[in-house]
């Protein structure tokens, strides 16, 4: 037998097909089919969990999507652990371990539950007070306690092994819900001929038909129609039927999200299958058929395991064959709970009484009770529950008082009424309405298209919401072209059932200071919401977040409801006007394994490699990451450290000469009748006098008159420039041009290309630079006279063609090398022969660092943040005075720009040569100030520099030129370091060697 | 992901092949360097931000590469028109357009 509790004859498992699974190391036996939820009942275990913030005993409230109690770890093995699942949603397997949650040292004792007896101070919003002093101690002592206690699972030690798919898809009607009503309205649509979705989480379409069992469709059972139903539509070739797809988000233009759970209820899956599936709709019409969810009633010690809503008692007998209880009890507001009872009744299980709070419950109801012999208390509440692990019995008295009676029971089964599950309506941004009638929100009017059918639509009928479903359904395919055609379904034998209650029932109100809970998942009750209320939170959404009412995983399902009515009753106002707070996505918790998919690794971040990259890495590279590049970075030789490399390649480049690595450089083409008089507007600088085969440092503002970026350009002919960019800012520069040529100087005729990849770069500096490439290049006059500093040619180098120019960002005499990207690496190899027997080396991006600044050259965005003008940068040169217009000229021309006390760009020397300024380190004058002190700038470079013998910085100082040798102080955490400002050129102070 | 028409490709291509650059219909003053303080303010610094029909410029970045002007909603993120870059604001269906913002 699999479990005590299994009803012969009831439910619609296979007793044969017997599966094995082990809850906290337990061996149990379950059917297939079962979910976790069931199967654990079958074998009488009601235990669950333990409760977020008071640890308490829970058992399972639900057995579907909105469970908030009985949240489980489950593990296939290392890497696949996951935790806070559903055991109302994981189907059992083969094998499957399941562990429980939120408890320490185990399920039936708990040292947590310790915080269930110092309750009063975890009262509601007792994060925000009882813990916000002394800060310090929030972070050493609180929060890491309260995180350890509760905490919600454990997270995977190890890196997620599975693997996730993703598919796009196109339909013309997107159905979501396979209950009656997604059925139908499948069925409807199909028939015309349009494309349709069909998804339900469930594992079987049917929705409520699988545990109503009094319905028959078309003259068969419920449950077998919607089987049919599913099939049949599973055939065609315009349906695609999902089933265990949940849809989490409903997104702008009919762009649905929906989640597809492959292999999570397989003992043993092929190793090509993907663990989920995300589908990413886009529907042409969408149908919400989401039906609704049972609330709980909220009373005192409303929250032992065994006491559980109507619906999934039901659910457990008529799906899973499995009884809750052998001495059941029922509380209710509504009608729904008596067709449990009779269902259990019938089974053969003792149904103690039905405490129902009404009066007058639905027509019949009490002659069937009388029929099969249940007791009915009507006007009665159930006022209290005992039981330890479980519930044992409920205490029930009169509305309005009296005396109590004790009923002994080892399950409860409650229902106040039936929430409709509008989540996926307003999270398509719709407007939810009130309904007093039936004192529910219902969908209001559709922002997308979009059409809700059914019990989410508050249509509870069966045969109103299947002819609502089919017309629905028909229309859909009309919006879509397709042509009409008729389906007729007929359904009856459904329970017209009345009542609900929204709030606190007998025993909790106002007056009370019992635990009657609302939100199972974050252990918030009645008395928290009204304690929320008199702090002065008024608005539901301020209540929300000072419970933390509805914010569990479980988003309120079965709580937002029962929360919203006591604070309404608190603030003395209709629930209306107290407002619904807003749905999400995603509708249940989706994994990240999901959402992220393939984009993991190097489909997350890739990794850009330049032409050269495989050399640097046979030649021992230390590479960095720049943006999503890989750059050289160092080039350690035996026995060096960073540190010992660095100082070598620094020395070397000055002593002979050294290979770097440029190509990473953005660069974009510059073309046309006009490219002189554009980029006359991109650039600070005149380029109209530029002559063919000279370069020009250019300088690029924002229309703020804030440096944008800077690079070489050089100019390849009267109507093309070669623009460089800074590594990190190609693609901004480009679109940054873009922009203006397009929408404010689309009169110029030029062209912008992008050609930052189609040039492999190798800059050769040093004094032997020339010497290096001379014997390669051909059709070029390398002499100084023929070819000065700053000037560019178009020739050809080992054979293929290159454009050489004749730059330095290292202050020595030096080229770099363009040659097309394929060619780039022979090109290396060559330069390299000739290099290495000179005494060349190869450098990395760090000395590169060092030699630049050794000669005061800026970085963009390193010793410039976005608020630093060219004069600040001390570039003021490089900004054309004759011209007319430039983007940034009016900026630059702001008072604030122009005013003293700026913070300007200078060299710091450290007194002692030996000390080394850490970058983003502050400046003050006086040391000995109190704190906070008042800070003069900060540190941008800094560097230890081989060629000076000193370590050298330039900082961001105010006022900072006119201070020229004067002292300044940088506090550090344990120390001041003293630093004399100096000029930023260290090395080289004439500038004489660029023109060796 | 909204779906946004390329008035220049002239197809409804996914959000994720284009970028978002800013309110539309603010040209660059062409006497750039005579206006005052104030009126560059008003030009560089200050947008209208509006709840509902907001005019606004996106790129087609990874297809065509061109800017254009749409007409969106921002409460309800619905697109109501999409037009090339220099063209004069559309006429808006009556009631469709905020109190502010548009008029302007
Ligand atoms: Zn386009």
């Amino acid at each position: 037998m699999s479990g005590a509790n299994r009803i012969a004859g009831a439910g619609r498992l296979t007793p044969a097909k017997k599966v094995r699974f082990s809850f906290d190391g337990e061996i149990y036996t379950a059917l297939e089919g079962d979910t976790l939820a069931s199967a654990l009942l079958a074998n009488g275990v009601h235990l669950m969990g333990r409760s977020f913030k008071y640890h308490r005993p829970r058992g399972v409230l639900g057995a579907g999507a909105e469970e908030p109690n009985a949240l489980m770890g489950i593990e296939r093995d290392a890497s696949r652990q996951q935790p806070n699942v559903r055991a109302t949603v994981q189907e059992v397997f083969e094998g499957m371990t399941a562990v429980s949650q939120n408890r320490w040292p185990s399920l039936a004792f708990d040292v947590g539950s310790v915080n269930n007896l110092l309750s009063p101070i975890f009262a509601a919003g007792f994060y925000y007070k009882t813990f916000m002093w002394p800060k310090i101690a929030w972070e050493k002592l609180y929060e890491p306690i309260i995180r350890g206690a509760a905490g919600l699972g454990v997270a995977p030690a190890s890196a997620d092994t599975d693997h996730y798919s993703s598919r796009y898809l196109h339909a013309d009607v997107l159905i979501v819900g396979g209950g009656v009503s997604g059925l139908s309205a499948a069925l409807a649509a199909a028939k015309t001929g349009a494309s349709v979705i069909l998804c339900d989480e469930q594992a079987q379409m049917g929705g409520a038909l699988s545990y109503e069992s009094g319905v028959s469709v078309d003259g068969v059972s419920g449950f077998d129609w919607a089987s049919n139903a599913a099939a049949q539509l599973a055939a065609l070739d315009n349906v695609r039927v999902l089933t265990r797809t949940t849809a989490f988000g409903y997104y702008a233009q009919n762009f649905v999200g929906l989640v597809e759970r492959v292999t999570d209820h397989l003992a043993d899956p092929r190793a090509d299958m993907p663990r989920e599936r995300l589908w990413q709709v886009r529907a042409r019409q969408v149908i919400l058929a989401t039906g609704s969810i049972e609330r709980h009633m909220v009373f005192a010690n409303n929250d032992r395991p065994g006491i559980m809503l109507s619906s999934a008692a039901r659910i457990y007998l008529n799906q899973y064959g499995v009884a809750v209880g052998t001495k059941v009890g029922v509380y209710t507001a509504n009608d729904s709970a008596y067709e449990t009872a009779f269902d259990l009744k019938r089974a053969g299980v003792s149904v103690e009484a039905i405490v129902d709070c009404r009066d007058n419950p639905g027509e019949g109801l009490l002659s069937t009770a009388a029929d099969l012999g249940i007791q009915v208390l009507t006007g009665h509440s159930v006022v209290d529950t005992k039981g330890a692990r479980r519930v044992s019995s409920m205490i029930v008295e009169r509305n309005g008082g009296g005396a109590r009676q004790t009923f002994a029971v080892d399950a409860l089964i409650m229902s106040a009424g039936w929430t409709p599950s509008v989540h996926l309506y307003s999270q398509s941004r719709g407007k939810v309405v009130w309904d007093d009638g039936t004192q529910r929100f219902l969908p209001g009017e559709c922002p997308q298209d979009c059409a809700s059918v059914g019990a989410c639509n508050g249509t509870d009928a069966l045969q109103a919401s299947i002819d609502e479903a089919i017309a629905a359904g028909v229309q859909a395919a009309v919006d879509c072209g397709k042509k009409p055609a008729s389906t007729v379904i007929t359904g009856e034998g459904a329970g017209d059932w009345t009542g609900g209650m929204a709030g606190s029932a007998a025993g909790a109100g106002a007056d009370t200071t019992v635990k009657a809970f609302v939100d199972f998942q974050n252990d918030v009750t009645a008395k928290d919401i009204r304690l929320a209320v008199r702090e002065g939170m008024h608005s539901i959404e301020h209540v929300k977040r000072f419970t933390t009412n509805g914010m569990a995983s479980d988003q309120g399902k079965t709580s937002n409801i029962h929360g919203l009515a006591i604070a309404a009753e608190a603030l003395n106002r209709e629930i209306p006007q107290v407002g619904l707070t807003t749905f999400r996505a995603p509708y249940t918790p989706v994994t990240f394994g999901s959402i992220v998919n393939h984009g993991r690794g190097g489909l997350f971040d890739p990794a850009r490699k330049t032409p050269f990259h495989d050399w640097e890495e046979r030649h021992g590279a230390v590479f960095e990451d720049v943006g999503q590049w890989k750059r050289a970075w160092y080039y350690p030789r035996v026995g060096e450290d960073m540190h010992a490399a660095v100082n070598r390649e620094c020395r070397t480049v000055r002593e002979s000469a050294g290979l770097f690595d440029a190509s990473t450089l953005g660069k974009i083409e510059v073309v046309g009748p006009d490219a002189a008089q554009f980029l006359d507007l991109m650039y600070t600088n005149g380029w109209s006098k530029l002559k063919p085969g000279r370069c020009k440092y250019g300088i690029m503002l924002r229309e703020d008159g804030f440096i944008y970026d800077d690079g070489v350009v050089a100019r390849i002919a009267e109507d093309r420039f070669h623009v460089t960019t800074t590594t990190g800012g190609a693609p901004r520069v480009l679109h940054h041009m873009e922009d203006y040529l397009q929408t404010e100087f689309p009169h110029l005729n030029v062209w912008l290309t992008s050609s930052s990849e189609q040039w492999a770069v190798i800059a050769v500096q040093g004094p032997k630079a020339r010497e290096i490439i001379a014997p390669l290049v051909e059709g070029i006059d390398l002499s100084s006279e023929a070819m000065p500093h700053m000037s560019a040619r178009e020739g050809r180098i080992c054979g293929v063609p290159t454009r050489l120019f004749r730059v330095s960002f290292t202050g020595e005499a030096g080229y770099e090398i363009n040659v097309p990207a394929n060619y780039g690496p022979a090109v290396w190899d060559a330069v390299w022969a000739q290099a290495e027997p000179l005494g060349a080396c190869v450098y990395g991006t760090e000395t590169m660092h060092v030699l630049r600044a050794e000669k005061g050259f800026i970085i963009v965005g390193q010793d410039t943040d976005g608020t630093v003008t060219p004069h600040d940068a001390g570039l003021g040169w490089a900004i054309a005075k004759s011209k007319p217009d430039y983007v940034g000229i009016r900026g630059l021309m702001r008072p604030d720009l122009m005013a003293d006390g700026r913070k300007q760009l200078i060299g710091l020397k450290t007194k002692d040569p030996n000390t080394v300024l850490e970058e983003g380190a502050q400046i003050v004058a006086d040391p000995n100030q109190p704190v906070p002190m008042t800070m003069l700038g900060h540190v941008t470079s800094s560097y230890w520099s081989q060629n000076c013998g000193r370590s050298i910085a330039m900082a961001l100082l105010v006022d900072g030129r006119a201070k020229m040798g004067q002292t300044f102080y940088v506090p550090m955490p344990d120390h001041t370091i003293e630093v004399e400002v100096s000029s930023t050129v260290f090395f080289d102070e004439k500038g004489e060697r660029v023109n060796g | 992901m909204l779906l946004i028409h390329c008035p220049y490709c002239n197809e409804e291509r996914p959000e994720l092949e284009f970028r978002h650059a800013g309110e539309a219909h603010i040209a660059r003053p062409t006497n750039i360097t005579a206006i005052s303080d104030e009126e560059f303010t008003q030009f560089f610094f200050l947008r209208d931000n509006p709840k509902g029909i907001a005019f606004e410029r996106w790129r087609h970045m990874h297809g065509c590469g061109r800017f254009f002007n749409a007409v969106r909603d921002t409460v309800t993120d619905k697109f109501v028109t999409t037009y090339e870059a220099g063209q004069p604001r559309p006429d808006l269906p009556a009631g469709g357009e905020n109190e502010k913002g548009a008029g302007k």
